[in-house]
């Protein structure tokens, strides 16, 4: 068993970077995620390991700086807050765009704006539908505690390496703030020049050598026909992320009516409001994504075919309740589709999700059958 | 065994780190463990209140409306949790600072004069270490064994020469608690 410590969701995203072996990060402080540069540079971690911590002079410098130093096949990440994340939506298109492997961070707050320092889940649509430009999308892992925080720095990693691809974690500030038990993984080495030149070096820019060919990295194609080549390779790509990138969790769902979906801290909000409506003798399960993208379509699909309906519920307008109507609906069923939550910074209550619940569920709750359009 | 407490009063009262010890003297206990803080610009100066839960099993809402134990050290903090502990749970408060005690008949209610106690121990930062003595005395969930471990991992090494004091703050609590049952 690894080490047993009490941190913030932030502080372990830091420890975590440290001790899988990340080559660098880059970041500018925002709230409330400015704890993981700080961490770090408390840490020192360029005396340890050789890891690079760099406060840049602002987000768009710091998604530059993943740009050029992942261009080179080493391991880095940024992190930010919503507004900072905007900012930097240029580089995460061009890095995707390059394909290159890189981790960026985005513990949320309420917008839109400068809108609030507090928890939200508002930029669901940025990471999942795209954020800048073009058609690419990003691996996105959604952690529901501080081990989440920490396990997925690594696994981030795994996949954007993977796939050659930027993945992103979907944090907030309730998580980022939080601390809670965590089991730290132990040490990794940093990878060397060898490893990096044996794994990357078809693309990397590793030096040349008077064998192997040139590398170029770059998101431009002037050529329109080679151009729409690369969005089917990356199209082709995405396709294979959704096939085998699926990550979700199911609580209590095999015999639920009703499935309330929700990520994040939301699904932890979530848990306690099916222990209180199954005590009600309601037969509530909870779909927890844990990648928003590829999203768990068939899961949910799975479930249409026997629940009565579904709740999204979310710290955002509803914005993921989207996606689960596009599976709902693909998939034939008449499950109803319902949003609850709250916005710029509020987190919903487990007996305001029940309310919710029996509210938008009434009359599939009066009359036990599904209601038909 | 899941209990889920909040403490709140002012912001430099040890709230957040009374808060923290719990945690950290959960985990020498083999619980699992949430320590979520009010952050934001009312903790410099204002109102600060974390929420701690302890439990046996997997810790599902950091977000509570009701909570099995309140510790209470400020007026505007019992104005906002005394209604929000559970029917038989445990509100403790200390009554400096708190001009209008608690008046539920319905939840188990004790005082204890930290803020006085701690000052005639002459050091009046302890005086958090005095209320967890007594929230200690009236929810036994951890031993003091765990507790003194627990203090040990929470604070840094150059405070640990403190952690004595610390501890006869956190007896000299579990002494003086007054259990003051309304009828």
């Amino acid at each position: 068993m690894g080490e047993l410590r009490l941190m913030k969701g932030n502080e372990v995203l830091a420890e975590a970077a440290i001790r899988c072996g990340c080559d660098g990060y880059f970041g500018y402080p925002i709230t409330p995620q400015s704890e993981v540069m700080e961490t770090l540079m408390a840490r020192q971690p360029w005396n340890e390991t050789g890891m690079t911590v760099l406060q840049a002079e602002s987000e768009v410098a710091s998604i530059n700086m993943v740009y050029g130093a992942a261009a080179t096949g080493k391991k880095v990440m940024t992190s930010s807050s919503s507004p900072g994340i905007s900012l930097m939506a240029e580089g995460i298109s061009y890095i995707a765009g390059a394909e290159l492997p890189c981790l960026i961070v985005n513990v949320q707050r309420g917008g839109p704006g400068l809108g609030t320092i507090q928890p939200s889940q508002a930029d669901y649509f940025q990471s999942v539908k795209g954020g800048g430009h073009g058609d690419y999308k990003m691996i996105v892992l959604a952690p529901a505690s501080v081990q989440e925080m920490n396990d997925f720095v690594d696994l981030g990693f795994e996949l954007a390496f993977k796939y050659r691809n930027p993945a992103m974690i979907l944090a907030d500030g309730a998580i980022g703030q939080m601390m809670e038990k965590v089991e730290l993984a132990d040490q990794k080495q940093r990878w060397t020049k060898e490893e990096i030149l044996e794994m990357s070096s078809d693309w990397a820019t590793t030096g040349k050598t008077a064998n192997r060919k040139k590398n170029i990295v770059t998101s431009l194609e002037m050529d329109s026909d080679k151009m729409e080549e690369n969005n089917r390779r990356f199209q082709e790509k995405y396709r294979k992320m959704e096939e085998e990138e699926v990550r979700y969790e199911a609580i209590q769902c095999d015999d639920a009516e009703f499935v309330i979906v929700a990520f994040g801290t939301s699904a932890r909000v979530c848990q306690k409001a099916v222990e209180i409506a199954r005590a009600k003798g309601l037969k509530v399960g909870l779909l927890r994504p844990i990648t928003l993208f590829p999203f768990p379509k068939k899961a949910i699909q799975e479930l249409a075919r026997k629940a009565k309906g579904f709740l999204s519920v979310e710290m955002s307008a509803g914005q993921m309740v989207e996606d689960i109507k596009l599976s709902v609906y693909e998939a034939g069923s008449n499950a109803r589709v319902n949003y609850f939550g709250r916005m710029g910074g509020l987190i919903p209550t487990p007996d305001e999700v029940v309310e919710a619940l029996e509210e938008k569920f009434s009359w599939e709750l009066s009359y036990g059958v599904k209601r038909s359009y | 065994m899941t209990e889920e407490m909040i403490i709140a009063g002012f912001g430099g009262q040890g709230v957040l780190s009374m808060g923290k010890i719990l945690a950290y003297s959960g985990i020498m206990e083999d619980k699992e463990v949430t320590w979520f803080p009010s952050y934001g610009p009312e903790m410099r100066g204002g109102t600060a209140n974390v929420t701690v839960i302890v439990s046996d099993t997997r810790i599902s809402s950091p977000i509570l409306q009701e909570f099995d134990t309140a510790i209470i050290l400020n007026q505007q903090s019992m104005d906002k949790f005394e209604k929000a502990v559970k029917p038989g749970g445990t509100l403790l408060y200390d009554p400096n600072g708190v001009i209008n005690p608690p008046t539920r008949t319905d939840i188990n209610i004790f005082k204890v004069e930290a803020t006085k106690t701690a000052v005639e121990m002459g050091n009046p930062k302890v005086f958090n270490m005095i209320v967890f003595g007594s929230y200690l005395k009236v929810r036994p969930i951890l031993s003091l064994d765990n507790v003194e471990k627990g203090l040990e991992k929470s604070l840094p090494e150059r405070y640990h020469k403190l952690i004595p004091l610390n501890l006869e703050a956190i007896k000299k609590g579990q002494e003086i608690v007054d259990d003051v049952q309304l009828v």
